[in-house]
């Protein structure tokens, strides 16, 4: 990927860009940034899918075997927030800087200087955390690192919380800062750079989901920003908000931290339906089926990640009206979501499918991300959810949304444009390997969950009693096995920033349409210094 | 220790080919592949609620799956060369969207229902305050028919002993408290039935009146959940929650649950046991335990050390060796093996002190052990883990302390 190294020099480029560290360090050029973003995320992907496997080996039988229980409960914590800050938000927005600019006819993201800050905060904000996290597994007396799950509720973070509660409030406050400013960047792009011709009813529907997602960013990360704020404070300077001694409400937490979290779900998972809605149209063939209800969809959608946050919390003790409310909306989005899986179903009905490597993710998402939907559906059932709620069954949901449905689909763009980025077709043989291993290995890893939830093993539980045995053997055994298929990512990633490949034609895919596809492969260092019309 | 961990695989993967579902009352021999019924009405309707709404997404799940896989056969490239053009279709549209919207709402009402019934705790026998603690439930009876000065409470800690879970096959870094260091390679005992499951002291109910549970917290967030009673209940600091359940006649027997929200280290070692009796059993029971109540703290005097050291070390395994480590050595809380605190004369009172009412993060004792377990368990700390004082604390020391 990190290929825009061959290309600078071609003729659009008249200036000396800089090279090696200082390329990198002060890039800001889209397609560099984009790069920088995407090796980052793959990275943090990595380092939270060791910390799976570090709890996947613990619950591999019942009994504490590898791990204090205190030591896996910042394994559980550390890990939820390095995939969802560090891999999934990173990654998406590493296919926003590359893909939006490309996609509108724009020269670049519209702030470009603010675009290299805001990755480059990212970097030292999991370096502190994962520095925490070093300093308890090697240094003197083991400081705890955050331990309190990555939805971090109070008072177990703030009265009881480890001293690196400050270095995870630091950490989550610089990565607030990079979020906010690659959502505005985006924002004005969108608005501002599209080439003549390109309406906002022309776009793609990646740039249009990407779009909505910047403002569910603008909107709710200070929020986030606030809640840690509010727990430094308690912390520190004598306040009391989630403290119910001093007057305040742990509960208070919960409702600020979900307004938050909930649009945050809809952050990770809408650049997603943007990348499948571009990847099975041209596969396909066809073009894509309900265009505007797609649009009109993912808006729905994401207004209604606003009045469904408390479904996270129905066991508070909420009053039957508020619980009713929010049940009612809940359910209520399998209604939108609803429509853009038929959407998907009906593209490809009557097409002419090939199944290349990012057509076989795509649909796999389809499929995937479904499953998760249903469950969630079943999760909005408040009667019902008593039971569910913090058990298993909530984990397989929400990986099913984000592992095969989230990373599926990250997966699916970085094959559909790796020949783009890097000027060379990714390994037929190792992208094979990786989505048969993948896709096997996440439902041995996943569907099972579904199982022990039900029968009732709470979640984040270093160790269990013995009816869940049997299916957490297997699921640590899909886990191990789902963690060794991504290194085959590595070697076709790095293949393709070696150059390593059969080259790629300015369009490797017969049925993909859009404007990244009419600049050469690899996209030279500038491109669309002159605006393409649209017609 | 590699091809130990290995063999007890393969005997998990023997004993998965050879289980199947089975249905029993008994936690451990439920089924482990689905929603439990339970024993409450409530919790068999919230199991029915779950088996419609489950059959209802599999349906939509097949039919769309299926759709998907016969258009992935049908229409590949190979079977229809000329993909068609259209891209939107009016009734198509509105229907799926207005067919979802009444499947929700035959979905809503029986949950309304359910959901009206769950939030009524009104008219209960029997009320019971359930408190969540780092890491263990108390349990005080407030009220029984027309008794409200009832008096009886007592504290839950999970039974299973630590030698049962801690097996460690690797030492090092990754033991951040480095209790399980002495452990390793050692073969772990073979673990109970109702491994992590059992406690010390039930919490006792009648069958066939209707029960209700005050829930809160002491420190942290807990969720008290005893799956067969249906849902669970956040256990809030400053909050007290609501629910009931109302065990229905002939259904008496041993109940379990766990608790169910992140509370720190040793959230999955609290586990919720719950015994229901027939009404008569329940108040012969509520009768002595008020008794016992009413007499005052036992203040025999310990007959010899050994004694002393006996009891403790019963209280040590259930209430201090979660923190302070198996051997005394040390973990969340403080160490006492060779320590000047657990061996010092001068830190005899000081010591007392700490266990009677709390200093920092160590919470007070003094409600949930009686003084002759206070004095016991100093007495252990004391003349344990190659600590040698000699002192012999006993009861009436203990009551005396402020």
């Amino acid at each position: 990927m990190s290929t825009a190294a061959a290309t600078h020099d071609d003729h659009h480029d008249h200036h000396h860009a800089p090279t090696g560290l200082k390329r990198w360090l002060f890039s800001t050029n889209h397609k560099d940034i984009g790069t920088l973003y995407l090796w980052f995320s793959f990275a943090m992907f990595l380092v939270g899918g060791f910390m799976a496997m570090v709890i996947r080996a613990e619950l591999l039988e019942p009994g504490m075997q590898f791990v204090d229980p205190e030591f896996f409960n910042q394994m559980t914590t550390v890990h939820g927030l390095v995939m969802v800050f560090g891999a999934v938000m990173p990654a998406t927005v590493g296919l926003a800087n590359w893909m939006i600019p490309l996609m509108i006819g724009a020269p670049d993201m519209a702030l470009p200087r603010m675009n290299n800050w805001s990755f480059w905060i990212l970097p030292f904000a999991f370096g502190i955390l994962i520095f925490a996290v070093l300093m308890s597994a090697f240094g003197a007396g083991n400081p705890s690192a955050p331990n309190f799950g990555w939805t971090f509720y109070a008072p177990l973070s703030t009265k009881y919380g480890p001293a690196s509660t400050d270095l995870f409030i630091l950490s989550v406050h610089m990565m607030g800062i990079s979020s906010i400013m690659g959502a505005i960047n985006v924002v004005v792009t969108v608005f501002n750079m599209r080439a003549p011709g390109m309406t906002l009813m022309k776009m793609p529907l990646f740039v249009w989901t990407w779009l909505i997602t910047a403002f569910l960013l603008i909107a709710v990360i200070p929020v986030l920003a606030g809640v840690v704020t509010m727990m430094l404070t308690d912390r520190h300077f004598g306040t009391s908000f989630f403290d119910a001694a001093g007057g305040g409400d742990p509960v208070l937490f919960q409702h600020v931290f979900w307004f938050f979290g909930h649009p945050e779900v809809y952050i990770m998972i809408l650049p997603s339906f943007g990348i499948v809605s571009a990847i099975i149209p041209a596969f396909a063939r066809k073009p894509l089926f309900g265009y505007a209800s797609m649009v009109y969809a993912t808006a729905s959608i994401a207004l209604l990640s606003f009045v469904v946050w408390a479904h996270h919390m129905f066991t508070v003790g909420m009053p039957l009206a508020g619980t009713l409310f929010f049940m009612y909306m809940t359910m209520l989005i399998s209604v939108p979501t609803g429509v853009k899986v038929f959407n998907w179903v009906a593209t490809m009905w009557r097409g002419s499918m090939t199944f290349e490597l990012p057509m076989k993710w795509a649909i796999a998402f389809v499929i995937l991300f479904t499953c998760g939907g249903l469950s969630g559906l079943m999760l909005a059932i408040t009667p019902v959810d008593f039971q569910y709620h913090d058990t298993y069954f909530v984990v397989a949901h929400f990986h099913y949304v984000l592992v095969t449905g989230a990373i599926f689909s990250i997966f699916a763009a970085a094959y559909y444009w790796l020949p783009k980025w890097s000027g060379v077709m990714p390994s037929k043989l190792l992208g094979e390997l990786h989505f048969w291993n993948s896709l096997i290995s996440a439902n041995l890893l996943f569907f099972p969950m579904h199982f022990v939830g039900l029968a009732g093993m709470p979640r984040r539980y270093a160790d269990y009693a013995l009816q869940f045995a049997d299916y957490n053997f297997w699921i640590s055994i899909g886990g191990f096995w789902f963690g060794l298929s991504q290194v085959i990512f590595l070697v076709v990633a790095v293949r393709c920033a070696m150059k390593k490949g059969e080259p790629a034609p300015a369009k490797p895919w017969e049925g993909a349409e859009g404007l990244e596809w009419e600049v050469p492969s690899p996209a030279p260092f500038h491109t669309f210094d002159t605006p393409p019309v649209v017609k | 220790m590699q091809s130990t961990l290995f063999h007890r695989a393969a005997a998990g993967l023997t004993a998965l080919m050879i289980s199947g579902m089975t249905y029993a009352s008994d936690w451990t021999e439920r089924s482990n592949l689905d929603l439990r019924p339970g024993v409450t009405e409530v919790s068999q309707d919230i199991q029915d609620l779950h088996t419609t709404v489950l059959w209802i997404v599999t349906v939509i799940g097949l039919l769309v799956f299926g759709l998907i896989v016969v258009s992935m056969i049908r229409h590949r490239r190979s079977k229809n060369p000329n993909p068609a053009t259209f891209h939107e279709h009016v009734l198509l549209e509105v229907l799926w969207t207005v067919i979802p919207f009444i499947i929700l709402i035959a979905m809503a009402v029986p949950a309304t229902r359910v959901l009206v019934q769950l939030d009524d705790t009104a008219e209960s026998a029997l009320t019971v305050k359930v408190t969540g603690y780092r890491w263990k439930w108390s349990y005080e009876y407030l009220t029984y028919e027309d008794d409200n000065d009832i008096g009886v409470s007592f504290f839950s800690n999970l039974a299973t002993p630590p030698e049962q879970y801690n097996n460690p096959v690797l030492s090092g870094g990754l033991f951040p408290y480095g209790t399980a260091k002495d452990l390793v390679g050692k073969e772990a005992p073979e673990k109970d039935h109702n491994y992590q499951l059992t406690v010390d002291n039930k919490l006792v109910i009648p069958s066939g009146q209707k029960v209700r549970f005050l829930v809160t917290s002491d420190d942290v967030i807990h969720s008290f959940w005893i799956p067969d009673f249906g849902g669970k209940k956040d256990a809030i600091p400053g909050f007290v929650n609501e629910m009931w359940a109302l065990v229905p006649e002939g259904k008496e027997g041993t109940y379990y649950g766990q608790c169910a929200e992140l509370c720190g280290k040793n959230h999955a070692f609290m586990p919720i046991a719950v015994e229901v009796v027939t009404q008569d059993d329940f108040k012969a029971w509520i009768a002595e335990e008020k008794e016992k109540a009413a007499s005052g703290p036992d203040l025999t005097p310990f007959s010899d050390l050994d004694q002393a050291m006996e009891e403790g070390q019963q209280v040590y395994a259930s209430a201090c060796a979660l923190c302070h480590g198996a051997n005394g050595e040390g973990g969340i809380g403080l160490p006492f093996a060779g320590t000047d605190f657990a061996t010092k004369s001068e830190h005899l009172n000081e010591h007392i002190d700490v266990l009677v009412n709390g200093r920092a993060a160590m919470p007070a004792f003094k409600a949930q052990l009686t003084p002759r377990q206070i004095a016991a368990v100093v007495t252990y700390e004391r003349n344990a883990f190659g600590n040698d004082t000699g002192d012999l604390i006993q009861p009436a020391d203990v009551n005396d302390h402020e």
